[in-house]
């Protein structure tokens, strides 16, 4: 199982590096979209992995997946959508102020 | 208690004269009397005290755990500078309110001057020397704010700049100095630090030490070869530089040496820097004054002169020569700042400064040139004035000194032709100013000014005659008390007499007097060789080209990482990351694999993490047609939250899935906007490049998830968990965690989120962008915009999708759910609606106005953290208890609720404003759906 979240975190690293290096504005969120997802599996990964074992405490249970990384991400993907959507509006911004979608405002 | 207040007192003051001075001009002077007498108060009570030889310290805990705490001291030297700090400052508050005309703002200078004063005794006050750096500090950028007062001239903020440059630099190495010093002596406190000079002088370390030290205290008062901010920081109004100059900023580099000199003195490295630095500006000061045309151009030099022969006081390093060193510290602070206002006065009412145009200003202004020439007589060294007893200290001093030097009838010498010039200076502003024939070319008639704007001088000017008259009765109790802090040792046996018989001192002043004449007789000849050597010595020409080449290498140290393109720095920001993760681990050679056991894999779970690869490369691949890509990444975020769920973590799962909703209509929506395909223009090699950078970064970020995943860990998880139910009230640790244990940090985050939102509102504001009339495939839009089946489905299944947030929320302290899932599934069920129905559709029922919504939830979440300071509990303590209602059963309600709504209201409020913002953009832009468009 291990293997496998960490081949995903490097499939999505590596396609958020490689879109985020694009011209383009659009590419490049979708790139920092993808980067975002992998770095919320990798945080997410520090406390690793269990299976049924959610931190809801209840009586009888003594084992529970650790909530610190889960409350960690849990506010960064919400965070991480509000950078999506401003880094999104600052590329329409660019637009409309440039006339491109070009990430340096070159035509 | 007193000393804080001292020190407190301007810095409320400032505020207090900044916010009075809307109120009427003389407000803000009148309310900084008021403050700098009330700070004077404060010091009454301890005078007494002090003149007794009493050392007051007195200790504030700040940070008790580091052993920090907020240290005041008042010895003697202390006293002595808070009285010239204060005394002073009064005097010049009242010049400035005559000085400052309609059009300077009021407020603005008295708060800086009272932020100054503020810094400046805290400087003077100071027990700890970290606690006196930060004062040190502050007096620097308070002389900015003064320096550059009048902002709207250029040399005014180059000065200011300039002495900000030259006395930062100071500043940070007075840190690494006092640092050091702090280590060698084992404490920071002055107490200890004076009373262990043998140790700090035998140390190994004492000389960088004490280089550091010196470089701070020598910027600071404009020591050669850093003399030249002072004359720059001319551009300053007048009353500014009576304050610096004379009492205050330039003297806090000599208070430094005086400070420090029981702990530093007394060693050849000692004496030759701090001796040999003084010795040099004090000739160089004393000569270039000579030859300024401007009277305050003349003061400057003047006062870099007078400091370099403080300076070279304590390098004597004797008993004796600090007492002269503190005794014109006195004289100078009083004679000096007489003199700059004399000058203010003089630009004031003449309308200029230049000596070769201001002249003959007897006429005109008698009271003007009374004073003057008495306070000038006074820094020229003459007989019955205090400059003479000071300086005729420092003749004998030198003498003294000289027995023990090799070539030692230099010195001597060299301060004797120190006196001819201070006299040729001095003689030089009487004479040119108030004589010397008529005025050239004036742009107004000058008179004397009113009688309050020359109270000050004749106040400084009395004081200049009763020190010099009457030393044993004026000054010789606060000079002994002062000497005695300096020294830490009762004062030498001295005679403060203007009559000490033939003494070789006595002789260097007759020649000093009578040379002076003579020099300023032959000044014609003198101006002309130095109009032709003008500029060989100008330090000022070094320190802009050393700028000059900072600034050059900032350039191209930008253009060489900053080329304008995001592209080349992200892949610089990229390679750099790897190679520091490289070369980490390279270095440590550990073994990538750890030693935890690992789960098995089943083939559902590779099924789904094959299926996200291929989505994920799929999207990477086909990243030209837009549309295709954005649904294949929408696909990735939805088997991530699978991931989520699989591994235990059923509210990120949910957090994930709703937010994963909202980012794909948030991204269609912008798609409207944007090309739907991006060209193809980066070359093969180029996409080779990136691809290769790419896959190391993939490769390094899994290899980095597989050696955490594999080893064995300590989680502090233990403590949530066994705490979450007895003090949170709550069985979902992660709700808790976050509501509760960290509230203070989800309290940032919605802020982040709200400012997010309130960002996004502002950028589209009047924002225009053409819509997309045909899709990829050339078709136009339907007409049929809102489909019925579809509009009623989701009026129908609000209600529901409502209850059900609603459900999640209150269920969240328990069971997976909370403010931030509930909150985006509203978001999400109101956001359908304007899918399905249309923006007018939906307005007419829901207002688009979401900053109370938002301002609600901040305020609602800081409210419930602000409560427990009601009940004596620290900010955001929650509070939780069982509730029976009739017929519903037990519930339990805790005030960690209050704030997940707070955390709910954000949430629905920051996302919809977004998404409505940016949805009436695409409502106003798309084409009319008419019957053309179909056919």
């Amino acid at each position: 199982m291990e293997a496998l979240l960490a081949l995903v975190i490097g499939v999505l690293t590596a396609c958020g590096v490689y879109l985020a290096l694009r011209a383009r504005t659009f590419p490049v969120v979708l790139g920092l979209t993808f980067l975002s997802y992998a770095v919320n599996l990798f945080l997410f990964a520090m406390g690793r992995l269990a299976i049924g074992q959610p931190p809801i405490v209840a009586s009888g249970t003594a084992d529970y997946a650790d909530p610190v990384p889960q409350a960690l991400v849990l506010t960064a993907i919400v965070i991480g959508f509000a950078m999506t959507a401003f880094v999104i509006m600052l590329a329409l911004k660019a637009r409309a102020e440039l006339g491109g979608d070009h990430v340096d405002g070159k035509h | 208690m007193n000393l804080l207040l001292i020190v407190l007192i301007p810095f409320i003051g400032a505020g207090a004269a900044a916010w009075i001075s809307r109120l009427g001009r003389s407000y803000a002077a009148w309310m900084s009397g008021v403050v700098t007498l009330l700070a004077l108060l404060c010091l009454l009570p301890l005078m007494g005290a002090t003149f007794d030889g009493h050392t007051e310290i007195q200790r504030f805990a700040w940070m008790p755990q580091e052993g920090l705490d907020l240290a005041f001291r008042l010895d003697g030297l202390g006293m002595l500078f808070a009285l010239l700090i204060l005394g002073i400052g009064l005097l010049v508050i009242l010049y400035a309110r005559y000085y400052l005309s309609a059009r300077d703002s009021m407020g603005r200078f008295y708060a800086s001057m009272l932020l100054f004063m503020g810094a400046m005794l805290g400087v003077a006050l100071s027990e700890n020397i970290i606690q006196l750096l930060i004062f040190w500090e502050l007096t620097s950028l308070a002389s900015f704010l003064l320096i550059s007062y009048w902002q709207h001239r250029r040399e005014a903020r180059n000065g200011a700049r300039m002495a900000l440059a030259v006395t930062g630099a100071g500043g940070l190495a007075l840190l690494g100095g006092f640092m050091l010093l702090g280590e060698i002596a084992g404490s920071y406190d002055l107490s200890v630090i004076l009373a262990s000079g043998d140790a700090i002088r035998a140390h190994p370390l004492y000389l960088p030490m004490l280089v550091l030290v010196l470089l701070g205290a020598f910027t600071k008062s404009a020591q050669f070869p850093f003399h030249f901010w002072l004359p720059n920081a001319m551009a300053a109004p007048t009353p500014v530089s009576a304050y610096l100059h004379s009492a205050t900023m330039v003297k806090a580099g000599v208070f430094l040496l005086a400070r420090l000199f029981p702990a530093l003195s007394g060693t050849p490295e000692w004496s030759w820097l701090v001796g040999g630095t003084g010795l040099a500006t004090l000739l160089f000061g004393a000569f270039a004054a000579l030859f300024k045309h401007d009277l305050k151009g003349l003061l400057a030099y003047s006062t870099i002169s007078h400091l370099g022969l403080i300076t070279l006081l304590f390098g004597i390093g004797t008993p004796l020569a600090a007492v002269a060193g503190v005794f014109h510290i006195i004289n100078h602070a009083i004679f000096k700042a007489s003199l700059f206002m004399a000058a203010g006065i003089i630009d004031h009412e003449a309308g200029s400064r230049d000596m070769r145009r201001v002249n003959g200003l007897w006429k005109f202004m008698p009271h003007t040139a009374l004073l003057s020439m008495v306070a000038a007589a006074s820094m020229a060294g003459v007989p019955l004035f205090n400059g003479f007893l000071s300086k005729e200290m420092f003749f004998s001093e030198a003498v003294g000194a000289s027995t023990h030097l090799p070539f030692g009838w230099l010195l001597p010498a060299a301060v004797t032709l120190a006196g001819v010039l201070a006299v040729a200076y001095s003689l030089r502003f009487i004479h040119d100013v108030f004589f010397n024939g008529e005025p050239v070319d004036l742009p107004k008639t000058p008179h004397d000014p009113p009688r309050w704007m020359m109270a000050p001088v004749a106040v400084l000017v009395v004081l200049c005659l009763l020190v010099g008259i009457f030393p044993a009765q004026t000054v010789e109790p606060l000079l002994a008390v002062a000497v005695t802090g300096v020294l830490q040792a009762p004062p030498p046996e001295h005679d403060l007499a203007i009559w000490h018989g033939f003494s070789p001192a006595l002789w260097m002043s007759v020649i000093a007097l009578a040379g002076g004449g003579l020099v300023y007789l032959v000044r014609k000849p003198l101006f002309a060789l130095e109009a032709r050597t003008a500029g060989r010595l100008e330090a000022k020409a070094y320190y802009d080209r050393l700028l000059g080449w900072v600034f050059a290498f900032a350039r191209a140290a930008t253009r060489l990482l900053d080329a304008g393109s995001l592209q080349r720095m992200l892949f610089l920001l990229v390679l750099f990351a790897l190679a520091l993760g490289m070369s980490g681990w390279l270095g440590a050679a550990a073994p990538l694999t750890g030693s935890r056991a690992l789960l098995p894999v089943d083939g559902v779970s590779a099924l789904a993490a094959l299926g996200l690869c291929a989505a994920a490369v799929g999207a990477t691949i086909m990243h030209r047609q837009r549309f295709v890509a954005l649904v294949l990444m929408g696909s990735v975020g939805l088997v991530v939250s699978l991931i989520f769920v699989k591994f235990s973590a059923p509210d990120l799962a949910l957090t994930q899935l709703s937010v994963e909703v909202v980012t794909v209509v948030l991204l269609l929506l912008a798609l409207y906007f944007l090309p739907q395909h991006t060209p193809q223009e980066s070359s093969l090699l180029r996409r080779g490049r990136d691809l290769l950078l790419a896959c190391a970064a993939g490769g390094g970020a899994a290899a980095l998830a597989w050696a955490v995943l594999t080893r064995p860990y300590r989680s502090i998880a233990g403590y949530y968990i066994a705490n979450s139910v007895p003090g949170g009230g709550g069985g979902n640790v992660v709700n808790v965690i976050l509501v509760d244990f960290r509230g203070y940090d989800t309290l940032g985050e919605i802020t982040v989120l709200a400012l997010a939102g309130l960002g996004i509102y502002a950028m589209l504001d009047r924002l225009s962008l053409p819509g997309l009339a045909r899709d990829a495939g050339g078709r136009a839009w339907d007409s049929d915009l809102h489909p019925a089946i579809m509009a009623s489905f989701t009026r129908l299944l609000l209600p529901l999708a409502l209850l059900v947030s609603a459900f999640i929320l209150l269920r969240g302290h328990n069971q997976p759910g909370g403010g931030f899932i509930a909150g985006l599934i509203t978001a999400v069920a109101l956001i359908m609606q304007y899918l399905s129905n249309g923006v007018e559709w939906t307005h007419s029922r829901l207002t688009a106005n979401m900053h109370p919504l938002i301002g609600a939830g901040l305020l609602l979440a800081l409210l419930t953290g602000l409560a427990s300071w009601l009940f004596g509990y620290p900010f955001l303590t929650s509070a939780f208890g069982h509730f029976h209602l009739p017929l519903a059963g037990d519930f339990e309600l805790a005030s960690a609720m209050a704030f997940d709504l707070g955390v709910y209201l954000v949430v629905v409020g920051a996302t919809l404003l977004i998404l409505i913002n940016l949805g009436m953009m695409h409502d106003a832009s798309r084409p009319p759906a008419d019957g053309a468009e179909r056919a």
